[in-house]
């Protein structure tokens, strides 16, 4: 077998649309990437080590992850919720909250920083019934909490709602006709087929959490060590003049962002397996095929 | 939680009259107040207390607040970032998924990837790659100096920097579409004599155009609400480098909240017409499918 480039094919114009998408992709993306990497071997590999272990990047790394991870956490338990509740059961406003489930992607992040901030400050509207409690929203680990809960909230729902749309009624008739309680059926029929949704979703939701700047700034009070996310510690060194040190630790974010969207990509394939082998598992699809 | 209770009482189940792939009323309505709920506090409170605090001291203060020179200069900029990134993104976007959705080459999926890298990177890196790239103490910094050519802290920086952070929206929003669609109208088209460009704009543009607008609108508000990059690379000069959203940090931290907020029901409002056109959009697709599904299902009856 010889190798080939490219299949062969009549329609025009591969050279040009490939040559402009390397080109562009290269000048705006690969290009200035590859600069942050080459400022950050102007370190040593020690000096390097100890900007990005450092203890205030430590600390800011534990609140980054530890922060996007209880957040995305929340997205994945509701967002799996809201997804069933808006594909199974018909209320009034159903569409309008479907299509309000998308504003954290449309609404900038400063926006919703502030309009958080005045929410769970404590004379704001949620803030001042907790305050009582003893607990403190705004500017605490919980803020951050609540920011990257919002931003990330579209995504657990956008990749279960298709999956539960697809799935097969027959399947759960089958279920419960053999036996099983609703619980059981949810649990060991429906709960398989939209878990590798659900998880693609949760590492989603993640990976924009820890990136996440404008909705956090406002809320998290900012302090160092304490309420302080890793972005925030790349935006005080520069301020600062610490060229270095800024991309020491963006080089750390980074590696850690390539690895999450690996990780989406053999969620994505995982999936999209499932949903090939499933009919060949389960006996021929002929009733599927008869419908359409 | 609730639904374990449905499996601890088998008899109470059965007996009911409903059928078996759906739950009980009083748990239906238990989840149903929960979504509504969660999405209530996340998503409508922000928005309401948005509203309500940029009209807290009237309408005529409202206005007066946008009248503002350093917001109009801020208003200006942003448009203009947004007008020359969305077009950029546009053709990249279409000559993207010609090259990926009608041709099989190598390497196919890893170009997939690397154009969805931006998506991946963090806003507040986004930008300092373009410090690190044109910056005085950066690569080219030294350069730029020599001929007088300002990037960053200018206006140029923060068009790069909204490029950047905008990059996928269009190309993934068309690649599955044109991949989908086939190259079969195309080479019925080519056959009968029309060239690559006919071919184009009479065939494939037509075909795609709900996706472009899906994507162009999805790739502008982004454009238009982008903050963490632009703060990196703007320098945040007033009535100079200062795009809407950063204006809105400069009011709010000089504890102007309603004007902060005055400024801010105009990306709200963005936010909100984004959302209509897609849902529109989506709407209409939807009954597309179904039109095609039924016409195929007619023809196979037949």
């Amino acid at each position: 077998m010889t190798f080939t480039f490219k299949q062969r094919s009549i329609l025009p114009g591969f050279g040009l649309s490939l040559g402009f998408t390397i080109l562009y992709l290269s000048l705006i993306v690969l290009i200035p990437l590859s600069a942050t990497f080459l400022k950050t071997s102007s370190l040593t590999w020690a000096q390097f080590w100890h900007v990005v272990t450092a203890p205030r990047a430590l600390a800011s790394y534990r609140l980054s992850f530890g922060a996007s991870a209880i957040a995305a956490f929340i997205n994945l338990v509701f967002g799996l919720l809201v997804a069933w509740v808006l594909v199974r059961y018909s209320f009034p406003g159903r569409r309008l909250l479907d299509s309000l489930v998308d504003l954290p992607f449309a609404l900038p992040t400063a926006v919703a920083g502030i309009a958080l901030t005045a929410i769970y400050s404590t004379n704001g509207w949620i803030g001042h019934y907790l305050q009582p409690l003893g607990i403190k929203a705004a500017y605490s680990r919980l803020g951050v909490v609540i920011a990257l809960t919002f931003t990330g909230l579209p995504f657990v729902v956008r990749t279960v709602q298709p999956v539960l749309e697809d799935l097969d009624k027959e399947m759960e008739e089958a279920a419960a006709s053999l036996g099983a309680g609703r619980w059981q059926t949810i649990r060991r029929v429906l709960f398989p087929a939209v878990m590798p949704a659900a998880l693609t979703g949760f590492a989603m939701a993640f990976a924009r959490a820890v990136g996440e700047y404008g909705s956090v700034v406002f809320i998290s009070g900012n302090m160092p060590m304490r309420t302080e996310i890793t972005p925030l510690l790349i935006i005080t060194k520069l301020e600062q003049y610490d060229y270095a040190g800024a991309t020491a630790i963006a080089v750390v974010m980074l590696i850690v962002s390539f690895a999450l969207l690996l990780t989406i990509n053999l969620l994505q394939v995982w999936g999209g397996r499932r949903e090939k082998t499933r009919p060949a598992l389960e006996g021929p699809p002929i009733p599927v095929q008869a419908q359409a | 939680m609730a639904t374990a209770i449905t499996l601890r009482n088998p008899v109470a189940v059965a007996t009911k009259s409903r059928p078996a792939t759906t739950e009980d009323p009083f748990v239906r309505w238990l989840l149903t107040g929960i979504a509504v709920l969660f999405l209530g506090v996340f998503l409508f409170l922000p928005l309401a207390i948005v509203f309500s605090s940029a009209l807290a001291k009237g309408w005529t203060f409202y206005l007066a607040s946008l009248r503002e020179p350093d917001a109009w200069a801020a208003i200006r900029l942003t448009l203009i970032a947004a007008g020359i990134a969305v077009p950029a993104n546009l053709v990249f976007g279409v000559a993207a998924a010609w090259a990926i959705g009608k041709f099989d080459f190598f390497g196919k999926s890893v170009l997939i990837t690397l154009i969805d890298l931006p998506f991946a990177v963090s806003p507040v890196v986004s930008g300092l790659i373009y410090v690190l790239l044109f910056g005085l103490q950066g690569v080219l910094g030294p350069w730029l100096a020599a001929h007088d050519i300002k990037i960053i802290f200018a206006v140029p920086g923060i068009v790069l920097a909204t490029i950047f952070v905008t990059f996928p929206f269009v190309a993934r929003e068309l690649i599955p579409l044109v991949q989908a669609q086939g190259n079969d109208e195309e080479e019925a088209a080519l056959t009968l004599g029309a060239s690559g460009w006919q071919t184009f704009f009479r065939i494939t543009l037509p075909n795609i155009k709900w996706g472009l607008l899906y994507g162009v609108i999805l790739c502008n508000a982004r454009a238009m609400g982008e903050f963490g990059a632009v703060s990196v690379v703007s320098g945040h000069i007033r009535g100079r480098t200062n795009t809407v959203p950063l204006h809105i940090e400069i009011l709010y931290n000089e504890y102007q909240f309603v004007p902060a907020f005055a400024v801010a029901s105009l990306l709200a409002l963005l936010a909100l017409l984004t959302l209509f056109v897609k849902s529109a959009i989506e709407w209409k697709t939807k009954r597309q499918m179904a039109h095609l599904e039924a016409a195929a299902a007619v023809e196979g009856a037949v």
